[in-house]
Order: C-alpha cells, then structure tokens, then sequence
C-alpha cells in the first residue's frame, strides 16, 4: 500500500494531481489539481480553449497526460502498468457530438460495453438495456438507428450508453452545445435526475444557470489552470478573482 | 378545421397546380421532346460512321471469318465454359483470400506506437512492392518460383499457385481501399468505444472496420470486378481455365473466334457485379445529397 492509497479518503472517486498536458508548444493544462467525491456534481467552467475538454478527456486517459497522476478511489490510473480498457469501462462519457455508432440500433449502442467489456450475456444487457432506454424516454426507439433521432434524443440515448456499465463517475462534455435550443431542456432534466440518484458527475458547461442549480461545486478554469473554486453562489454570486468576474461579465453579455 | 380537410391539405395531388407551374411543365415536356430526337438522329450518324469505317473496309469478311465464325463458337463452346469453370473456382478462393488478407494487413497499419513499428513498416513495404509489381510476373515468381523450391514431394497443381498470386496482389490493392475506409472514419468513433472501455481490437472490428466497409463498397466491387477478369491470367502457369482452353481451341481450328467466345463469357460473368456496384454507388450518392439534382 502507498502512502497515497493510505491518504485516501474513503469517499473519494476521483483525484488529479499535478496533471499537466501541451499540444506541441501550447500548454492546455498547467497542473491541476482536483478532487472529487461520491454524489458529488463538479461543473467545469471556462472560455472556449480554457481546457476543459482536454481535462475531461485526460481523467480517464483519453488524452495522455505529460505530468501528475490521476487517481480512480485511490489508483493510480496513469501507471502506465494499469490496463486502461476495464478502467475506462468505470467511467462514463458523454460527448458534445452525441458520437453514437450510426450502424448499430440504439439498443445495440446502449448494450455494446455491458456485452463486450462486461462480458454480460447477451440477454442481461439487453434487459439493462431497455430499462435505461425506458428512463431516458426512449423505449419506443430501441430498434432505430441513430441517425432517425432528434438530437435531443440522441444525446439522451448517449447518456444511456454511458451509464449502462453502472459507471462510478460520469464525465459529461459540453452536452448541449450542439443542440438547437428547445432540444436542451430535456438532456438537462436527465441530468438533473442523474444527479439527484447520487451520480458523481463532472462536466464541462456553458448553461450557467444549470451549473448553478445542479452543481455543488463549480469550477473555474482559465489558461490551463484552475483559477477559482468553490460552491456555486459563491464562484457565480460573488467570485473573488478579477478573471473570473471577467469571464462571467462577458458570459452574460 | 376538421381532420379530412387537413389530410386534403397535406395531398399534394389535391391541390390544383397554378398557372405558372402548368407553364414550367409544358416548357418541361417540349425539352424532353427535342431530347429525344436529338437522341434518335445522334443514333443514326454513329451507326453510319461504323458502317462507313468498319463494315465497308476491305479485310471485314475476313476478320469476320476469322473472328466471328459461328460454326467454331459452338465447337469451342464445351471446352471454354469447362476452363471457367476453374475461374470461378479460383476467384472464389481467392475473393476469401483477399478479404482476409487485406483487412489484416489494413488494421496493422492503423496500429499506434512504436512497439509496432516492424509490422506497421512490413505491411507499407509489402503494400508497395506488390502494387508495384506486374501481376503477371507475380504469376511466374510464385508459380514457378516457390515449387522450384521443392519443400514438398507431392506436386501442387498450378491452379492453387496462380490463386495465391492473385491473393498477394490484389491484397495490396484492397487494403489500400480498407485503409482510406478505415481513416475515412471519424475519430470521435474511436474515442466513444474506447471510452466505453473497448480494446483497440474490438474497437476495429466491432466499431471502425463495419463503417468503413460501408464508404468504401464501391470501389471494393470496383477491385473483385478487375480481379474477376484478371483470374484469366492463371492461364499463363499452364492452368487449363477458359483462355487456355480457348488458346487451345484456337490451335486447332486455326480460328480466333473461342478468344471471343471466352471473352463475351468473362464479360457476362462481370456484368450483374458491374450492375450492382453502379447501383450501390447510386445509391450512396443519393443518400449523401438528398435534395440536390446537380
């Protein structure tokens, strides 16, 4: 056991220490240091290139990281020793662009973890399939392909296939960005029901009033590192950085 | 507003055309007329010139003797629909073969990282020597090459050598095709099965590979078409398929016309696939431009 793993809170899902990653010469992420508790909802704020995607991206090694460690309840996942695949299995994505798999039904979408990483007979997956098709409203749509769903609809059926391997921590990235307008209330109540069942959540966001309402914690980042932190009416009432207060400013127009 | 009349409403042949429509369909109807004649007469001039430039010169009758004789096609009949026979079975194994091959070859070029920088570099090398390579002496380097080698007492008919030189290079050609598929995927597809906790492998296969396939049906008909025809090449290893049986036929009736009747059946043989793969091109281009006529 490692001095790390015997600081570990019990509660604690996810930690990020120190975690830096560049794209050539641009640094994205500057050491961030992050952690996250079980049940809780951690909205990531920022402008567009602040790094919030790259940081959803580097917690479950998407994108490698170039220095720090990430830690899933206590392990750490950046060894390069840990076998990843079953790693990311524990954590759940959601993507702006829904990117569901357009040649396979929305059912087989769902199902595809549970059958190929779980390992789960084809039956159980489906039965677990169609209960989370049946929460997130989409029952009637088992059998259609993707590309005959609103995008409301597929983004709602993208966060069914997240959660289908009963993640312990779920990244949400920019989910309703590339939604038209009146599709962004329905995607906003799933999540908001998946946080009030107890999911640990982190995501990356711009509807401000969501993350406020939602979220225990909001994030603030800007050029690579996290500028401010804190509870909600304290991040969005009264932010205590000068950057911050800009970033809203601008935000509200 | 009672249901009848909306469904009235939403029948767009319920509704009257107006006038300035009605004027746009009698303009319409008058091109498709001139269409047509231009078509006829177009049809006449060029049936013209081939009478004037083929069907007139002096040595027609004797090419057609020497060529079309009906008397000889049917003689040679028997022996060439045989010698297709091979073909068929030799493209058959080979179609598998290819399929095989190439997917393989093609998922061993996407592998990252320099742990696979052998295989990555083994599988480009090959890629360029055999598309550089005449498959003809493919034929005669395997074909006579390997049995030369003497690895094995039992002869190994010439058939299965010609066969597995087909594979070499048409693999080379159709993993390039499987390629441009494999990339013409977007990586947001990657990186949502390997989110879900998918291998490299299983996110190739299950994920990658099948929408790949699709973008490039086309152009792998395109590749089995060519291949269908150049099966005849087998010919040259001494393989008794439908041009060696022809070649045969011609030697002894001092006649080219089993060369024609091989090669009107190696056309029939590749028409229905032509047919097909022009459909499912069609198709894929109506899907992509839904909307758009031009």
């Amino acid at each position: 056991m490692t001095v790390a793993d015997a600081l570990t809170s019990p509660e604690e899902v996810l930690r990020l220490s120190g975690v830096r990653k560049s794209f050539g010469q641009t640094t994205v992420l500057d050491g961030i240091d992050l952690t996250v508790h079980t049940h809780e909802v951690v909205a990531l704020i920022g402008a567009s290139g602040s790094g919030k995607s790259t940081l959803l991206r580097t917690i479950n090694l998407l994108e490698p990281i170039d220095d720090g460690q990430v830690f899933l309840r206590g392990v750490d996942i950046s060894d390069p020793r840990v076998r990843l695949d079953p790693v990311r299995a524990r954590i759940g994505v959601v993507f702006q662009h829904f990117n569901l798999f357009p040649h396979l039904t929305v059912l087989d979408n769902v199902t595809l973890a549970g059958r190929s990483v779980l390992r789960m007979p084809r039956a159980a997956a489906e039965r677990r399939g169609r209960d989370l098709l049946a929460q997130v409203g989409l029952a009637d749509k088992a059998h259609e392909h993707p590309d005959r769903l609103s995008g409301g609809q597929q983004q709602r059926a993208a966060i069914a296939r997240a959660v289908a391997t009963d993640p312990e921590l779920l990244l949400l990235d920019e989910i309703t960005s590339a939604l038209d307008p009146e599709l962004v209330g329905e995607v906003l109540d799933l999540v908001r029901q998946l946080a009030a069942s107890g999911t640990t959540i982190v995501m990356a966001t711009h509807e401000m009033a969501f993350a406020r309402d939602v979220a225990h914690r909001i994030v603030f980042l800007d050029a690579g590192v996290i500028a401010e932190a804190g509870s909600p009416a304290q991040v969005l009432g009264d932010p205590q950085q000068q950057r911050t207060r800009e970033f809203l400013a601008r935000f509200r127009g | 507003m009672n249901p009848g009349d909306r469904a009235a409403l939403l029948d767009p042949s319920a509704r009257a055309p107006s006038a300035v429509e009605l004027d746009r369909r009698r303009y319409r109807r008058r091109q498709t007329g001139r269409s047509v004649v231009i078509a006829v007469v177009s049809t006449l001039v060029f049936a013209g010139v081939l009478w004037l430039t083929v069907i007139r010169t002096p040595g027609f009758e004797r090419v057609q003797q020497t060529f079309f004789d009906p008397d000889v096609a049917i003689a040679a009949f028997p022996r060439v629909i045989e010698g297709l026979w091979l073909n068929l079975r030799v493209l058959f194994f080979a179609a598998i073969g290819v399929l095989v091959l190439s997917v393989l070859i093609a998922s061993v070029r996407t592998l990252r990282g320099p742990v696979f920088w052998p295989v990555r570099a083994l599988a480009a090398a090959y890629t360029d020597v055999f598309r550089g390579l005449p498959l003809i002496i493919v034929l005669y380097l395997v074909g006579y090459g390997i049995p030369g080698l003497q690895f094995s007492e039992t002869r190994v008919p010439s058939e299965v050598w010609g066969t597995i030189a087909l594979i070499l290079t048409y693999s080379a050609y159709v993993s390039e095709v499987f390629r441009a598929g494999l990339e013409s995927v977007n990586p947001s597809q990657r990186l949502a099965a390997r989110s879900l906790g998918l291998s490299h492998g299983k996110t190739i296969r299950i994920v990658i590979l099948p929408q790949a396939v699709r973008n490039v049906t086309p152009a792998l008909m395109n590749d089995f078409v060519a291949m269908q025809k150049d099966v005849g090449l087998i010919s040259v290893l001494g393989a008794v398929d439908a041009v060696r049986a022809a070649q045969i036929e011609v030697a002894s009736a001092f006649d080219f016309t089993p060369y024609v009747v091989a090669g009107v059946l190696f056309v029939l043989l590749a028409l229905p696939l032509i047919r097909i793969t022009d459909h499912l091109s069609a198709r894929m281009r109506a899907r992509e431009q839904v909307g758009s006529a031009l």
